[in-house]
Order: C-alpha cells, then sequence, then structure tokens
C-alpha cells in the first residue's frame, strides 16, 4: 500500500508536495533544530549569566571559532562525578525491574483477556485501555494517597490486622516501581493481547490430542507465539521508564536516584544548562541501544 | 475454550481491580468530610464548592483547555497530513528521516524534548506562554495523531477511490468525498488522543511556559508535592469524568460507524 498510486497532482489545489512539506518543516523546526541546539549547549561553557551558557551562536561565518570554543567540560563532569553514573545504572535497575513486573502482571491478564467470549473482548478491551486516558499526574497522584503513612493501604491491612506498623512504602523504591507498573500496564497488555488474540485455537487443541501437558502447551505454542508482543511491549514499557520523571519525583522522595530527575534538577535547580544537555545526550545514547535492538528483531520477525 | 475458566477469570478480576481500584479511592475520597485521607468523615460535596473559589486552579484549567484545543486541532491536520505523506505520497526525499522524526517523540523522555524545546524557544527570543507550549503539544501529540490515521489509511480499501477517479472525479473531489469520510473515526480518535495528551502534559509544559501560564497539570502538580489534599481529589475527579465520557462517546461513535458499513 505504501507504494500505492500516488496521490495525483491533478487538480489538487495546493501543490501535492506541500503535503510532505508542511509537517516535515515543522519537524525540523520543532524536532530535530532543538536537539542539535541541545547538542551545541551540552559543548559550551557553562555561565553565571542568562541564559546560563556561553558562548553564543552568533552565525555561520563563525564555524571556525564555533569548532574552538567547543567544551567537553560537561561531559568530563558527568563521568567523572559518581553521582551521574549511579543515577543512569539506577534508571537502568529500575526500569527493567518494572518492566519483569509488568510483564508477569499484563501476560496472565492478556491470555485471559483473549481466551475469553468473543462478545465480551471489545469490552474488556476499553477497560484496559480507559486508564491510560486519564491523566497519568493524576494516577500516579492516586498511589500517593494510598501508599503515603498512615494512607490507605496501611488502614487497611491494619484493619485487617496484617501489620501494626505503618510499610512506609512512600518515599522507597518500591513505591516508584509500583507507580511504574501502574501506569506502563496498558503498555504492556495491548500488544501481548493482539500478538494472542491472533492465536489459533485448533493448534492447542491438537497439542492435547497428542498428549502435551498444560505447561508444555504453553511454553511451546503459546510463549513463542507471542514473542512479538512480549519484546513490543517490553519495549514500551523499559524506554520510557528510563527517563520517567513524574513518578520518582512524586512517589521516590530524594532517595531514589534517576536520570530524568537528575535532569530536571541541573536544569531548573541549579541552572546548569550545558550540563543538563550533556545528560540528556548521553540519555539519548542509552536509549539508542534498546531501540536499535527492537528495530533489529521487528526487521527479523517480518522477514 | 469459549467458556471463561477460573484462573482466567482470577486474572481478568485481579488485573481490572488492579487498574481501577486506585482511581476508585481517589474519587471516593473526593467526597470525603473530613480534610484526613485516610478518616471517612462522611459524604460531602464541600471539596468541589472549594475548587470554584479557587481561582488560581481555575485560571490554569482555562489555559490547559485553550492549549489543548488549539494543540490537539493543528495536531491533527499536521498528523492528516503526514499520514498522507507515508501512506500514500510513495517515496519521496528524505522520507526516512521524516519516519524516524515521526517515530522519535514516541519514545523520546519528555524531559529530553522538553529542554531541547526550550532551548529553541530561549535561542529564538521567543516570548514564553500559551503558544510555546501549545508548540511543544503540537509536535508531540502530532505524532500519536498521525500514527492513528495513518494505520486507517493503509487499510482503506483503494478500490473505491479508484472507482471515483475512474468516473471523472478530480482527487480533491476524490478526497473530500471518499477518503476524508472513510478515515474520520481515525481523525476524530487522533483529535482525541492530542487533546487527553495535551491535557495531561506537566513536563513539556514546565519547560515551556512563562511566568503567569501556568497549566492544570502544573498546578496540580504543585500542590501535590505538599501533600494529598481532598481539593486536588475533587478536581481530578472531574477531570476523569470528563475524559472517560468522552472516550466513552467516541468508542461508541466510531463503533456505530464501523457497524453502519458493514
Amino acid at each position: 500500500m505504501a507504494t500505492g498510486t500516488p496521490l495525483p497532482g491533478r487538480g489538487w489545489p495546493a501543490p501535492r508536495w506541500l503535503v510532505v512539506a508542511l509537517p516535515y518543516a515543522w519537524l525540523l523546526a520543532f524536532f530535530l533544530l532543538p536537539f542539535l541546539i541541545v547538542l551545541r549547549i551540552a559543548l559550551s561553557d557553562t555561565a553565571r549569566a542568562l541564559p546560563p551558557y556561553a558562548p553564543h551562536w552568533t552565525g555561520w561565518g563563525e564555524a571556525w571559532n564555533f569548532l574552538q570554543a567547543l567544551d567537553l567540560e560537561s561531559f568530563a563532569t558527568l563521568l567523572g562525578d559518581s553521582l551521574y553514573l549511579d543515577a543512569y545504572l539506577s534508571s537502568l535497575r529500575i526500569a527493567a525491574t518494572a518492566t519483569l513486573i509488568a510483564l508477569l502482571i499484563a501476560f496472565p491478564l492478556a491470555y485471559a483477556m483473549a481466551s475469553a467470549p468473543r462478545r465480551w473482548q471489545p469490552a474488556l478491551l476499553i477497560l484496559v485501555i480507559l486508564p491510560f486516558w486519564t491523566s497519568f499526574l493524576i494516577r500516579v497522584y492516586a498511589w500517593m494517597a494510598i501508599l503515603r503513612p498512615e494512607g490507605v493501604l496501611d488502614a487497611l491491612l491494619r484493619s485487617l490486622g496484617l501489620i501494626d506498623q505503618p510499610l512506609a512504602l512512600m518515599n522507597t523504591e518500591t513505591a516508584v516501581l509500583i507507580g511504574m507498573v501502574y501506569s506502563y500496564l496498558p503498555f504492556m497488555v495491548l500488544p501481548i493481547y493482539t500478538s494472542l488474540e491472533k492465536l489459533d485455537r485448533s493448534l492447542l487443541e491438537a497439542a492435547a490430542d497428542l498428549g502435551a501437558t498444560p505447561f508444555r502447551r504453553f511454553v511451546s505454542i503459546v510463549i513463542p507465539l507471542a514473542r512479538p508482543g512480549i519484546y513490543a511491549g517490553c519495549f514500551l514499557v523499559f524506554v520510557p521508564a528510563i527517563g520517567e520523571f513524574v513518578i520518582p519525583d512524586l512517589l521516590g522522595g530524594p532517595e531514589t536516584l534517576m536520570i530524568g530527575k537528575v535532569l530536571w534538577t541541573e536544569f531548573f535547580s541549579n541552572r546548569d544548562w550545558p550540563l543538563a544537555s550533556a545528560v540528556a545526550i548521553l540519555l539519548l545514547l542509552i536509549l539508542a541501544v534498546p531501540l536499535l535492538a527492537y528495530q533489529r528483531f521487528a526487521r527479523k520477525e517480518a522477514a | 475454550m469459549n467458556r471463561l475458566r477460573a484462573p482466567h477469570l482470577l486474572a481478568l478480576v485481579f488485573g481490572i481491580a488492579f487498574l481501577y481500584l486506585p482511581i476508585l479511592v481517589l474519587v471516593l475520597y473526593s467526597f470525603n468530610a473530613s480534610r484526613l485521607v485516610t478518616v471517612w468523615g462522611g459524604f460531602s460535596t464541600r471539596w468541589y464548592a472549594a475548587l470554584l473559589q479557587n481561582q488560581a486552579l481555575l485560571d490554569a484549567a482555562w489555559l490547559s483547555l485553550k492549549v489543548a484545543l488549539v494543540s490537539a486541532s493543528l495536531a491533527t491536520i499536521l498528523g492528516l497530513l503526514s499520514a498522507l505523506a507515508l501512506a500514500r505520497s510513495g517515496r519521496f526525499a528524505g522520507r526516512t528521516l521524516f519516519a524516524g522524526m515521526i517515530a522519535a517523540p514516541l519514545v523520546m523522555p519528555e524531559v529530553i524534548t522538553g529542554l531541547a524545546l526550550l532551548l529553541l524557544f530561549v535561542g529564538m527570543d521567543a516570548e514564553r506562554g500559551f503558544w510555546t507550549v501549545t508548540i511543544a503539544h503540537v509536535t508531540l501529540t502530532a505524532c500519536f495523531a498521525t500514527i492513528v490515521i495513518q494505520s486507517r489509511l493503509v487499510m482503506l480499501d483503494r478500490s473505491l477511490e479508484e472507482a471515483a477517479q475512474d468516473l471523472g472525479a478530480t482527487p480533491l473531489r476524490v478526497f473530500f468525498a471518499i477518503t476524508l469520510p472513510m478515515i474520520a473515526p481515525a481523525i476524530l480518535a487522533g483529535w482525541l488522543l492530542a487533546f487527553t495528551l495535551s491535557l495531561d502534559d506537566l513536563v513539556l509544559a514546565s519547560f515551556t511556559s512563562g511566568p503567569g501560564s501556568t497549566t492544570l497539570p502544573m498546578r496540580i502538580y504543585s500542590s501535590v508535592r505538599l501533600g494529598v489534599t481532598p481539593e486536588i481529589n475533587a478536581a481530578s475527579t472531574l477531570l476523569i469524568t470528563l475524559v472517560a465520557t468522552v472516550v466513552v462517546l467516541a468508542s461508541l461513535l466510531i463503533k456505530r460507524d464501523a457497524l453502519a458499513r458493514t
């Protein structure tokens, strides 16, 4: 379809190229150009001024001065101070843990959805998607009320007699993990459901007739067929979780170190724009790894 | 396998409960007469009344609504054009870069996009406020709109368009009489997605807004950081109700439209 007959130019009021040019220009101006500026500022000196960086970009004619003024100071700070490395590492660790937990919760849910009677499935799908439409910030806030000391969870467990000390989950890494799994769960459920929905039930029945145990059927039929969905779901949870800001800030407290929060602090509190930009560039380089890995998987799957 | 078995039912109940219980708790406590979040002091709508007195919150809500309406509309137009470019324009110079730039904001951490746009606006010496936030939201949400509309475009049966063309309709006529009505549900879905994402965004708005242009999520965030208050619960409940109503109505509309076509 993508290579089908192009929109004919005859009678098209605006020239056909405008269909491409308009969004193209927008993305170049407001997506690509800003990133080049981030790269440029990451390589600038920190200055206590407004805007707090130097030197200024003064024109193409000064290309040589520009190259001479490049400064790796921010990157040196980034690699020299263990705070930043720790933040990158703990972001990766928290995101990976959240992805794994989300997978463990999402898979049974998606499997049950796909095995439910056909006429229930649209309603179940809407039920899973609907929380994704409600505000992200509000969903994180909902967990603040549940996890805070003397919050809803403490009160519930105490009234059931399960605990006598408050759990003190708020402002811990556990709270961040709960928030992440909760917020990103639909991203994991939907792709797995999509791949399981296409699963041919007769395959399972045939395997059962041939004497395969339920466990065997699950491992050698369901899992391989769900693999594209699992990979897509893991990718969709893992990547945004690494750079997440709102969840660690509201649920993690000062103890939880994540790189999105470090970037925010460097920018808004410390006003070190070159350092914040360097943090962003290094984060992008890290994100490129899962991105390329997923692309390779998708290409192999398509072939 | 057409009947629901016990473990499946359990997985469904547990999963759906996990998704909805926190929201339910939040809504419940918005009607709590007590200011304490864990003590139930009886049913009351006092926090909703308090909302109407909170001018700062109302101003922020109004600004967010304006930004969301304008940015969702612009994003849908750009998204429609991008979807047409990707699905219908065949190969063009720089298509790979274009497709990459459409997909990138979907996985880009918002803190990076926000930082990048702010640095651009500072470099342009643009006054930060309504328009800078709107531009940031268009850039993010146009990509989501593109993907929704594009997925509908590539599934479209081309024979109707070709028939109309063969009967002598101009391409413009074909587009408005055939293509546009057929992709209308996707356009609506794309607009809604852009609208709710804009209404929800905290990070991009925090970077790109200026003094005096505080959006609703920014206002909620700053009071939430200080702790849980029933007033924010009330505001959240209103927001959730609004979005859920619109989304359910839209999905019913789209479903009816799909049924009418079969």
